[in-house]
């Protein structure tokens, strides 16, 4: 029989048993699978597992579950990016350093798609799960087992991209796969199918999460929560969402055209039979810088949320903020062609795309000047967080004056491409987006847990990351303007080399950095008695996720607050107004489900099978999620009320605790 | 602003750069060569500055409010509910939107200045070359010399250079960075580069776009020599046996890595818009085909000049 009727084109050949370095991390991940596989299994985890948390329908748990994901993958990112680092630092003159071009090329893909799809994102949207609802003072997202579909699509996508490591290989094409160099003339392989299938799985969960959060913000406010009363943070989700809404469909769309050329032997992108890659380069940054502010924007909130909290004010300028936001999102579609001003285009078409970049600045100044005049006439605290932040309002702005020179379609015909473009998009994502997600992350972790983090280590952590992320992308400034272009796997100049090695210093000092927070985590954990959060607001804080207990009982609020002012939680606590009510009343609340977890993982098998053209087994996936999907329509058993003597006992044990 | 002042900007910022050179390092675009070059440092230059204007007050205001504010320093005002103020949201948008509007004017300027299809003003001819990259090698073409090269080129110090670029694999980028501006090389497409240089040295070349397993060394030399000089290189090539007809071509097109640089003493006619039309048609260009194929279609516009 004809084993590919069976196995598509996939054969044992598929797993480079020949590759020691990859080889080695196949086992260690397969290691670390076991072990989380043996733990699960001596703590009797199975069954709460399945029923509290893979089948949890609780915006809390699920916002965990992508926060978790997303520091696992900023684990393989981070990977990449040492093993990039090492290789540029050894590979000068006439060496050839210890990664091929054939791996190389791998690593750097798989670095940039990881850390934004699977890093980045999924940490944004897990930060929205678990703050959006306590702001706006609901019980859950407007639509829950949506909200665990779009989580397990995502984790389905990032499950097959690090199965490109063991079973094939990955795209070597660059984070954006740009044509003809991702077509099939000039990548055959399966790298670029398993990239187009990671990110339409995984972009689904998001463009969905983007749908279910906007329904969420829209509709279910606590009463009295006008638009303008929302929380900044909610203010920046909304935002963000519109911008996913808006820009994911253009990569589903783009990606499933570049997937017809490499499935059924179509021409949108190809040299040849009238194809333009030109039209994929233009479509991709179409989605793609709005994505970036997709990341940041969020961000922009939480460093509001944070700043406004530690300074003991409001956040000044609020409308303002408001306004630069929606402005920002609204700019973000009309900057793409700043990222190939060197294809060709007219001195017209480039300076106006120049200029809305340049725009942007603006509202983005303006947003670092309400962060200042916050911190202005405040008690500012400097808490683990406040030091994210203020780390990033140095970084950020460094960086924000480098996408301006970048903006400059006559400095960037000699900046494009070059090191200097890593350093300033390293610059504002470091120093923007993965400060932003440290600093909400130790800002919230009290609400979701219960206790707060360790700050000295939190504090090491952070130092760590700013010295580190200096050392490691000013050389690479420098060398932008020595004339070192991106994505090189060696090179000839040899007075490049110590730039290289003091770059590969920074991402060591990071790496500290990174196992700073490890045993931040640990210890944190270890002495979470003594650091319990028993108020609900161990920071004093100003929004209404503060309102309720640490972590907060699964119905959110065991009275729906009503909003008076913004700050709504400052407000009440200024009138003396209790988040309890007086005589408890059941609480409708959705149900967990099977189905999200089934639908969502049923995307692993249906990728591979597309990957390897086993179409059969494809056939059989598709059909299956089709099928989950059906029956769980036909279930009707969706929803509950929770008696109200079961709120007063849980409201009265949280009180207990309280008093002991 | 006018031209000349961004030009004396640059040169006088072209000074700077032995004094920053440390241990050896080459900072190319602080030592431009060639006249456009020059321009590119001075837009940059421009942009810093005016940056600068909003970014030095700001890493200041962080820190000294961060420090003076301090929940410690009981001594410091402390304003709870404080969150408002006209004057100073006036200032905050103001101040940025100035600094950009002054900008805009800069990037219409310069970017007509230094739009990569526009002729440099100058008294000479501009020499012509088509450039063609390949998996992983550089051809050049002289079309008025007949003459063709692989990994190097040479101009003639003064005069501009007139380059039409394709490519005949996937996307690359054309970039000398001492002499200024990049442009992509992209198949069944001709993009164009003007580019000058104002002093005799050899500059490298590069592709700076990622173009595959050979990218790395992908590298060319690019020679700026006086005229008689020039006239010897292009003697040189002419000398060389070897012929790039279609038989040649095929040869040379075929991916490799290192290649050496070698000269073709004689090439066929109208090469260029033979590989610029190839993909059109999915056509290996046939020999003796390439002339008929190019006059029975229009040549290919110009990728996307407006």
């Amino acid at each position: 029989m004809d084993m590919s009727i069976l196995f598509g084109r996939l054969t044992l050949d598929a797993i480079p048993l020949h590759e020691p370095i990859i080889m080695g991390a196949t086992a260690f991940m397969g290691l670390v699978g076991l072990g989380v596989v043996y733990a699960i299994h001596s703590n009797r985890f199975w069954v709460p597992l399945w029923k509290d948390w893979l089948c949890s329908v609780d915006h809390k748990k699920i916002g965990i579950m992508y926060i978790i994901l997303a520091l696992v993958m900023l684990l393989r990112g981070f990977s990449d990016a040492i093993m990039m680092r090492s290789q540029q630092a050894m590979a000068a003159g006439g060496t050839q350093g210890y990664l091929p071009p054939e791996h190389f090329d791998q690593v750097f893909t798989a670095h940039g798609v990881i850390m934004i799809f699977f890093m980045a994102m999924p940490f944004v949207i897990g930060l929205m799960n678990v703050v959006v609802p306590l702001q706006i003072g609901a019980r859950d997202v407007a639509f829950p087992f949506l909200n665990s579909l779009s989580f397990w699509l995502t984790v389905s996508g990032a499950l097959l991209i690090n199965a490109s490591l063991a079973i094939g290989s990955f795209a070597r094409t660059g984070w954006l796969a740009y044509p003809p160099l991702s077509e099939l003339a000039y990548s055959p392989d399966v790298g670029v199918d398993y990239y187009i299938w990671a990110l339409q799985i995984s972009g689904v969960g998001t463009t969905l999460a983007g749908v279910n959060f906007i329904a969420t913000i829209l509709k279910m406010r606590a009463p009295g929560m006008d638009l303008m009363k929302m929380p900044i943070f909610t203010w920046t989700t909304l935002c963000t969402n519109m911008l996913i809404v808006a820009a994911f469909p253009v990569l589903t769309g783009t990606l499933a055209l570049l997937s017809l050329d490499r499935y059924l032997g179509m021409h949108f992108f190809t040299n040849d039979h009238g194809g333009n890659p030109m039209n994929y380069v233009n479509l991709i940054w179409m989605w793609g810088h709005p994505e970036v502010y997709i990341l940041m924007i969020p961000l922009f909130g939480a460093f509001s949320e944070i700043i406004a909290t530690f300074s003991g004010k409001p956040l000044f300028g609020y409308k303002s903020m408001v306004y630069a936001t929606m402005g920002i999102a609204g700019l973000s579609f009309l900057v793409w062609l700043h990222h190939f001003f060197t294809m060709g285009s007219g001195a017209n078409v480039n300076t106006f795309f120049g200029i809305t970049t340049m725009i942007i600045s603006v509202p983005t100044g303006v947003k670092i000047f309400n962060w200042l005049f916050t911190m202005y006439k405040g008690r500012v605290r400097m808490t683990v967080p406040v030091m994210w932040t203020i780390g990033f309002m140095l970084t950020f702005t460094i960086g924000g004056m480098t996408g301006v020179m970048l903006a400059l379609p006559g400095a960037d015909f000699v900046l494009h491409n070059s090191l200097f473009l890593i350093a300033h998009f390293h610059n504002v994502i470091i120093g923007g987006v993965v400060f932003g997600c440290f600093a909400a992350m130790n800002y919230w972790f009290p609400k979701a847990f219960g206790f707060t983090l360790n700050e000295t280590l939190g504090k090491a952590a952070f130092w760590c990351w700013f010295i580190g992320f200096y050392l490691a992308f000013m050389p690479l400034y420098a060398l932008g303007f020595m004339g070192a272009t991106r994505r090189l796997q060696h090179y000839a100049d040899l007075a490049w080399q110590p730039y290289f090695i003091v770059a590969a210093c920074g991402a060591a000092v990071i790496l500290l950095g990174i196992v700073f927070q490890v045993a931040q985590l640990v210890v944190s954990i270890r002495d979470r008695e003594q650091n319990r959060d028993l108020t609900g607001d161990p920071w004093n804080g100003r929004t209404l996720e503060w309102a309720t207990s640490s972590p907060p009982p699964f119905y959110n609020f065991a009275k729906t607050p009503k909003v008076e002012a913004l700050d709504a939680w400052h407000d009440m606590k200024k009138k003396g107004i209790s988040p309890l009510p007086d005589t408890f009343a059941p609480i409708h609340m959705p149900r967990n489900t099977w189905a999200g977890f089934v639908i969502g993982i049923a995307g692993v098998p249906l990728g591979f099978a597309l990957i390897w053209h086993i179409w059969w087994l494809a056939g059989v996936s598709f059909i299956g999620m089709v099928g989950a999907a059906i029956v769980h329509s036909f279930n009707e058993d969706r929803d509950y009320y929770v008696p109200a003597d079961e709120v007063a006992e849980i409201e009265g044990r949280i009180a207990l605790a309280k008093v002991a | 602003m006018n031209e000349r002042t961004l030009r004396r900007l640059g040169s006088r910022l072209a000074w700077l750069a032995p004094m920053i050179t440390l241990g050896g390092c080459s900072w190319d675009l602080l030592d431009p060569q060639g006249n456009i070059g020059v321009q590119n440092l001075s837009t940059l230059t421009w942009a810093t500055l005016l940056m600068l204007i909003v970014v030095i007050p700001v890493i200041i205001l962080t820190i000294a409010f961060a420090w003076r504010y301090r929940s410690s320093n009981l001594a410091a005002d402390y304003a709870p509910d404080w969150s408002h103020s006209t004057k100073i949201e006036i200032v905050v948008w103001l101040v940025p939107a100035l600094i950009v509007a002054s900008l805009a004017v800069i990037a219409w300027k310069t970017t007509h200045d230094l739009d990569p299809y526009r002729p440099i003003a100058s008294k000479e001819k501009p020499i012509e070359v088509e450039v063609v990259s390949l998996d992983w090698k550089w051809l050049f073409i002289y079309p008025e010399y007949g003459v063709a090269s692989v990994n190097e080129m040479a101009l003639p110090v003064g005069r501009p250079v007139h380059f039409k670029i394709t490519s005949d694999t996937v996307m690359n980028s054309f970039f000398i960075p001492q002499l200024g501006s990049q442009i992509y090389s992209m198949a069944g497409m001709q993009t164009q580069l003007n580019l000058v240089a104002d002093k005799a040295g050899s500059y490298k070349g590069i592709s700076a776009n990622f173009s595959g397993n050979g990218f790395a060394d992908m590298r060319f030399e690019a020679k700026a020599m006086d005229q008689k000089g020039f006239d010897a290189w292009i003697a040189a090539a002419k000398a060389s046996p070897a012929s790039l007809d279609m038989a040649g071509y095929a040869a040379l097109e075929k991916a490799s890595e290192h290649d050496p640089v070698r000269f073709y003493g004689a090439v066929t006619p109208k090469l260029f818009d033979a590989v610029l039309m190839k993909d059109m048609h999915d056509n290996a260009p046939a020999e003796g085909k390439a002339h008929s194929q190019i006059t029975s279609m229009q040549m290919p516009a110009p990728a996307q000049q407006d």
